[in-house]
């Protein structure tokens, strides 16, 4: 599904991804773990397409298409979804309208139908039943004075609305309590099929306890230094990452 | 012969083939206020209230004084300025003339038809007498040439306990008859105790030639009246216009202002309420969205002279292109004006680098048990908001408006007529040049 060859990256000249080669097929989960400033979230960013990095050398392609000439939400639209360490709050527009003009521009550039009014009511209602979010919840401004769980648990409720092709979940257990964790790792189970892959970006092993991934990817210094099973994130935890240095 | 030689030598034309009885007292007014004019002149750069809103590229046309032919106009011509899915009385306006065939008057309950009328019949001799040019007159040099000029406009007469039960919208177009007129609009509105009236303002150019309205606008509002007045500026590049609108407030009552500036060539807005009692609330709300080489000027007052009042301020502009905004909030709480809580808000959105915005807050305050407020702020689109929305698959174009919209969303809040309230949104979205698929 999504083919990372040596993918080079920087932001205002200074090089942060030095050669990243990753390959995810459909229907797995892979964890990347590493250390802070190892290039974590570049990765996750250049990926969906953020625009102030610098594509320097390499390539990302999502089902045999180059993602390169592509505006974050073409990515978007072709099923790259991004879950934010760090979400965004926008004022003045509700959980609901933002998350109805998402899926309706996406179902636009597909070629479909707007999704009528009754279907987003009942769609929206059951991906925020899944997440156990209050429908009170649903007419706030988008991520205005939420707490740090609400506000993953709001990034998983629209994944769940978007059902991406592949989903990265920046930093998704950061500023989580164990509860919320919990319930964020128990929806993102849901949402997995052999159709679609998840990407978990991760400081900690803590929530591969509830993602569980096929694979674990060790970033170093811009570069994937380790590949493993699930059994490397534990020894990562146990060992730090200095051995790997 | 420059612009203000024509008017001052136009005046006793004006005068005489005038629609008054010399002996009036408006008659005196008037001529008052030509004197002060040629005193004065046009205000220019060097006058601290004019200082980022040069008028002297506009005076050089060779305006029309009235418009020489009676153009008529259909219906058909003027239906899309009016709210029309609503109930409403009408007043329009072409070219500085009242079409009663286009309008839809009242004198049952409450008076809504034309200054004309008031300055001559003996009915209404003590209301303008009582407040005919009573607040107007301490203002600028504009004010007194429309107060030479006045002619026609709205007359707007409530007596107490009255609601008005439907909108009042009073729309003044031009047809294009001159190729460069001056129109000067003078309206009065006088709110009788308890009583209530929403009134919306519009001022439209038909045609590519040029236009210039210096209208003036006082507006009376007695104990425990509530009145809404809503501005619509949306006019065509080739139209400016000088606003200047004076309130008096009694005791308790509501004045809200809102003032939708959305586009022409140089749009002044000279805003002003005067406090004649306690217990009062005065609201000011403006959005201006700008594009091209549009300019607005937002000069408003509050003068709080008496204790426990309030006053709410909250203007927001987005700027474009090259376009360029001027926010002057004067608040002045005099020393009997204790217990005032007066609040202002300028909040500015500059999208391209070659757009502007001077902003000034003025706070004197002279009473020392008050709560006053004032917060102002110039940026720009949130980048990070934007790649956020975009990595959710809604287009940069979309997402910047989504923002914008969002940006807006107070002022356009506190619209209570919920068809303006739609017809605003979409305004908005015709600006910004999306299409949303809900309202905010």
């Amino acid at each position: 599904m999504l083919q990372v060859k040596n993918l080079h990256a920087s932001i205002n000249d200074k090089e942060i991804l030095k050669g990243i080669n990753l390959e995810i097929k459909a229907g797995e989960v892979h964890a990347i773990m590493g250390p802070n400033g190892s290039g974590k979230s570049t990765l996750s960013a250049v990926i969906a397409g953020k625009e102030e990095y610098e594509v320097t050398a390499g390539s990302v392609v999502l089902n045999g298409e180059d993602l390169a000439d592509l505006a974050p939400e073409e990515r978007a639209h072709k099923g790259v979804f991004l879950s934010f360490q760090y979400p965004v709050e926008i004022p003045g527009v509700t959980v609901t309208n933002f998350i109805k003009t998402a899926i309706n521009e996406t179902r636009k550039a597909k070629g479909q139908e707007e999704l009528p009014a009754k279907d987003m009511l009942k769609l929206i209602r059951e991906k925020a039943d899944l997440l156990e979010i209050d429908r009170k919840f649903l007419s706030r401004s988008l991520n205005e004075g939420f707490s740090g769980g609400e506000k993953k648990r709001n990034e998983i409720f629209q994944m769940a609305m978007l059902e991406p092709k592949l989903a990265i979940l920046d930093e998704t257990d950061s500023g989580l309590d164990i509860d919320a964790l919990k319930v964020v790792a128990n929806g993102v189970n849901k949402l997995k099929s052999s159709d679609n892959a998840v990407l978990v970006i991760t400081h900690y092993q803590r929530l591969l306890d509830y993602i569980v991934p096929d694979f674990v990817h060790v970033l170093y210094n811009g570069k994937i230094v380790k590949s493993g099973g699930k059994e490397l994130a534990l020894e990562l935890e146990e060992k730090g990452y200095d051995w790997l240095k | 012969m420059d612009l203000k030689e024509k008017l001052v030598s136009s005046f006793l034309a004006f005068e005489n083939k005038g629609i008054l009885d010399l002996d009036s007292s408006v008659h005196s007014i008037r001529t008052k206020a030509i004197q002060n004019f040629e005193k004065e002149g046009f205000p220019s750069k060097k006058d601290e209230e004019w200082k980022y809103t040069n008028l002297k590229p506009l005076l050089k046309h060779d305006f029309s004084l009235f418009s020489a032919t009676e153009k008529s106009t259909g219906f058909k011509n003027i239906e899309n300025y009016l709210i029309n899915d609503i109930e409403s009385y009408t007043l329009i306006f072409i070219d500085g003339v009242f079409s009663s065939f286009l309008s839809d008057t009242t004198h049952d309950d409450c008076d809504v038809c034309v200054l004309s009328s008031a300055l001559n019949r003996p009915k209404y001799k003590m209301v303008v007498d009582n407040y005919f040019n009573t607040i107007a007159k301490n203002n600028n040099s504009l004010s007194e040439l429309n107060t030479a000029f006045t002619k026609e406009g709205a007359f707007i007469n409530i007596p107490k306990n009255t609601i008005v039960p439907k909108p009042i919208q009073i729309l003044n177009f031009s047809t294009g008859s001159e190729k460069e007129i001056l129109l000067q609009p003078r309206n009065l509105v006088v709110v009788g105790e308890n009583s209530h009236v929403q009134i919306i303002e519009r001022h439209q150019n038909l045609s590519k030639n040029t236009t210039l309205t210096n209208s003036v606008t006082e507006i009376f509002v007695h104990k425990r009246a509530i009145v809404d007045y809503y501005k619509i500026q949306n006019d065509t590049e080739n139209s400016s216009l000088i606003d200047s609108t004076f309130v008096s407030q009694k005791q308790q009552s509501v004045a809200s202002v809102h003032t939708y500036s959305f586009g022409g060539n140089i749009t002044r807005n000279n805003l002003e309420f005067y406090h004649e009692g306690e217990h009062i609330t005065t609201n000011l709300n403006g959005i201006s969205i700008l594009n091209g080489k549009q300019h607005v000027d937002n000069h408003t007052l509050v003068n709080h002279k008496f204790p426990n009042c309030e006053s709410h301020e909250l203007y927001k502009g987005i700027y474009a292109d090259k376009s360029t905004g001027v926010f002057n909030g004067k608040v002045i709480v005099q020393q009997e004006a204790q217990k005032t809580n007066a609040f202002q808000q300028n909040n500015n959105i500059l999208i391209d680098d070659g757009a502007s915005i001077n902003a000034k807050p003025q706070l004197e305050i002279f009473a020392d048990d008050v709560k006053c407020s004032h917060g102002c702020t110039i940026g720009q689109l949130d980048e990070s908001a934007l790649f956020y929305m975009q990595s959710r698959g809604i287009p940069k174009k979309e997402a910047k408006a989504l923002l914008l919209f969002a940006f807006g969303n107070d002022v356009v809040n506190k619209i209570k007529i919920p068809q303006l309230k739609t017809r605003i949104t979409k305004l908005i979205a015709k600006n910004l040049g999306v299409n949303l698929g809900f309202e905010l």
